[in-house]
């Protein structure tokens, strides 16, 4: 008989359309992080070293990346007879055959994967935040309190505080309130976005809940719960946890990886985070290297200048580049002398030789103010960049661009050049 | 699949010094992040041999470590998989391997109950790249008993700690030199030979029956008139790593970019055990010239024209030059290292010098407790 006591149900069909070109030809738990991680890995890493061999991970946008670096599961060891890692995409029925609509709704077309595996209880979980958490120590409070739903809190700053959704909770941390988003918040415990749920209530309440449209767990099944009087409880949770959505806290957590401690330590033996290597070699620093607080993957070349940035596997930087405040990910090269002043390079980038990035004034970003700021140019992957252009900041860049392509070999500031992927 | 891999891991040299008092020089580290067995064993793989026994005897602990999976280099199937042969006792045979034959004839069962008519063996102390399936092509071609993988003498090395082959125009072996006092011709055996399934378990079998155990000096040198021999000589990069002054060199070829490209960029690749250490993080301080950095390793000191393996902490004001510093090592501040190995898991206390002589590298073993910050 199959028996588990807690299964894990990754959502992981996001898009991250604040990650801007980044996530043009993939989603977001599949963009790297950290020199050579996926965000994925924080949360799948996290699910083996809770002792969970059990997790459907659901896809539904760009899955590709994602599929090849899941595969069966071998690094995260979740490669098992009974359990494991398995995709669950959104699938044909023979009557009313949707995407998935929302979070619980995504959950609830998968009843029958989490019913094959008998759990106890099931734990919710997202791929686009940064942090190692121990699910079991979760558990543990949820089964102490013997309750329906515990929702996984994190203490933020009160000032902070409405830009989350907080929980109001009495002394046992039972949960009496929700308020999302408040203009004066009343606790500053916010919500994770990751929850536990006893399996029969979330059967229950997904299956009275089947016909609501775009149906998710902040907005419509943990208040339906909570009003039917099931016991819902805050955890909470004091460590490092870091949302990746924005291009802004992307490019801040990876550069805090840097710092001579960094808050969110990879170097400790415990609580590892496993990736798919595909790059075994070590990495070479040329002669004609200099490098000043960096973070450096598996294979990469160095010849060129880097300061103050995360270099990912198999990149090579060319000799006279300087690169500065960046984040550089697998397989780019950057071509002799270009200089990279805070920008965001994706997967298989190629920067011609003398190309100048991030440089000139600050101007919001004229198509996409909201997502392309903080001064960051933004590449999108496979891009080419020719010989000698001089890029702004605020800046998108994606597609096999030429030198035609740059009026007068510039991109100011604030501009956007999209030859390729479907957005801007 | 025509052909099931043996490679031989059972050996130990003097000439590695104190560096095989720890481990068998099949699994000694190479270029960072590899160690020597990957090559054959990705040699095998990437020639499609799925069925390969590893034959080990002398401090297997950290070899085995090493295999504890067989997934890296993709093994681990129902069809084949890999096979590690510890001396075992039995009620027929009590005695430790006595030589590479009588290894090989102790796991003859092995051989007996594969169905591949040809039988690859490779020595684990080696590195290179070397697709066997060619080998086999032209031990077929020429109708030979047994192929012997051979190479010029490389640079700097002196032929005579090599078996040495005399051939003919038509590469069939006339006489084989092992380990000669003073060595004729520069043609050397690579340790690599191709020969028939059914004829090694019956040259095994006689050797054994004769007590002689050693399968270069015992069976290929005795049969070198009576049996066809040939040569394949291969011209791609080939080392063998099995003393110190060799495995220093080993590694250190790998600062060149040609043999970096060769081994790191071209296909095929050559597979390793994966450890999950972080990306290499170098601190405010860290100067690093010509070396190549494993993972994990968190640098705030000057290195030079030197190979850094897996998990090494460099402190403030080191200095290290020339020098290869193995897995898992933490150097404390103002510590000078030149032309030096560092032996694994050592810690080296801050403020001390290591220096080697020019020409005769230096082995560091040190055993302090080690304090983290």
């Amino acid at each position: 008989m199959i028996k588990k006591e807690m299964i894990a149900m990754l959502l992981a069909g996001g898009q991250g359309s604040r990650l801007g070109v980044l996530t043009s030809n993939l989603a977001k738990p599949a963009v790297t992080f950290g020199g050579k991680y996926r965000i994925i890995d924080f949360p799948l890493s996290n699910c083996i070293n809770s002792g969970i061999d059990t997790v459907g991970v659901l896809t539904q946008y760009q899955p590709l990346r994602l599929n090849t670096h899941i595969g069966i599961g071998i690094p995260w060891d979740l490669d098992r007879n009974i359990g494991g890692v398995s995709i669950l995409p959104p699938y044909e029925k023979s009557q009313n055959s949707e995407w998935y609509t929302g979070t619980a709704n995504a959950i609830y077309q998968n009843m029958k994967y989490m019913e094959y595996y008998n759990p106890e209880y099931v734990l919710i979980l997202g791929g686009d935040h940064i942090y190692k958490m121990d699910y079991e120590a979760m558990l543990d409070f949820h089964k102490a309190n013997q309750a329906d739903i515990t929702l996984a809190t994190i203490p933020v700053p009160m000032e902070e505080a409405s830009r989350f959704g907080v929980v109001i909770t009495d002394s046992n941390k039972q949960i009496l309130e929700f308020e999302e988003k408040p203009e004066v918040p009343r606790s500053n415990l916010a919500s994770m976005g990751i929850y536990i749920f006893t399996w029969k209530v979330l059967k229950e309440s997904l299956i009275a809940l089947s016909e609501q449209k775009g149906c998710d767990f902040g907005k419509h099944v943990i208040p339906f719960c909570h009003e039917r009087g099931d016991r819902v409880f805050a955890y909470e949770y004091n460590g490092y946890w870091k949302d990746v959505g924005t291009l802004g806290s992307y490019w801040e957590s990876n550069m805090e990886l840097i710092d001579l401690v960094p808050i969110f330590n990879l170097y400790e033996e415990f609580w590892k985070i496993y990736t798919k290597t595909d790059t075994i070699p070590p990495q070479y620093i040329a002669d004609s290297a200099v490098i000043d607080r960096a973070i450096i993957g598996e294979g990469t070349n160095i010849y060129g200048e880097v300061y103050n940035s995360v270099i990912g596997t198999g990149v090579t930087i060319e000799t006279g580049a300087v690169v500065r405040d960046s984040i550089i990910m697998k397989g780019t090269v950057i071509g002799e002398g270009a200089l990279i002043n805070k920008a965001i390079l994706a997967e298989g980038v190629t920067v011609g030789s003398g190309a100048q990035l991030g440089i000139g004034e600050e101007i919001p970003n004229k198509t996409a103010p909201h997502i392309y700021s903080f001064g960051l140019v933004t590449v999108a992957e496979d891009t080419i960049i020719p010989s000698d252009v001089k890029i702004g900041k605020n800046t998108a860049i994606a597609g096999q661009t030429d030198f035609a392509d740059y009026a007068d070999g510039i991109l100011p500031s604030g501009e956007s050049l999209i030859k390729a992927g479907d957005r801007l | 699949m025509r052909a099931v891999g043996i490679i031989l891991a059972g050996g130990h040299n003097n000439k590695m010094r104190e560096l095989s008092n720890k481990r068998a020089i099949a699994a000694m580290p190479i270029a960072g992040s590899f160690r020597a067995i990957d090559f054959a064993l990705s040699n095998m793989t990437n020639s499609h041999i799925q069925k390969v026994a590893v034959i080990t005897q002398y401090n297997s602990k950290s070899l085995n470590e090493h295999l504890n999976s067989s997934k890296w280099w993709d093994f681990g199937r129902k069809q084949g998989g890999l096979f590690v042969f510890t001396p075992t006792i039995t009620p027929e045979n009590s005695y430790w391997y006595r030589g590479t034959a009588d290894s090989m004839y102790q796991n003859i069962s092995f051989l007996k109950n594969s169905h591949e008519p040809y039988v690859v063996i490779a020595s684990g102390d080696c590195v290179y790249k070397l697709d066997y399936n060619k080998v086999l092509e032209y031990h077929i071609d020429k109708k030979a008993d047994i192929t012997v993988v051979c190479s010029k003498v490389p640079k700097g090395e002196e032929p005579n700690r090599f078996g040495i082959l005399n051939k003919d125009e038509d590469n069939r072996i006339l006489s084989i030199d092992e380990k000669p006092i003073e060595a004729y011709g520069e043609l050397i055996s690579t340790g690599v030979y191709i020969i028939r399934r059914r004829l090694l378990i019956e040259l095994l079998r006689k050797a054994n029956e004769e007590e002689r155990y050693d399968f270069v000096k015992d069976i290929l040198v005795r049969h070198s008139q009576v049996k066809q021999i040939y040569a394949y000589e291969i011209d791609t990069y080939w080392s063998n790593i099995a003393t110190a002054e060799a495995y220093y060199k080993t590694n250190m070829d790998f600062l060149k970019k040609e043999i970096r490209d060769y081994f790191f960029h071209e296909y095929p690749d050559i597979y390793s055990k994966i450890d999950d250490y972080p990306p290499a993080k170098y601190n405010q301080g860290a100067a690093v010239r010509n070396s190549l950095i494993s993972s994990g390793c968190i640098i705030n000191g000057t290195i030079e024209n030197s190979i850094l393996f897996k998990k090494v902490y460099v402190g403030n004001n080191c200095t290290i030059k020339n020098s290869i510093i193995l897995n898992d090592v933490y150097i404390g501040d103002n510590t000078y290292i030149e032309n030096c190995i560092v032996e694994s898991r050592d810690t080296i206390r801050a403020n001390t010098t290591h220096i080697g002589e020019d020409g005769e590298v230096r082995i560091v073993v040190e055993k302090n407790d080690r304090y983290l910050i």
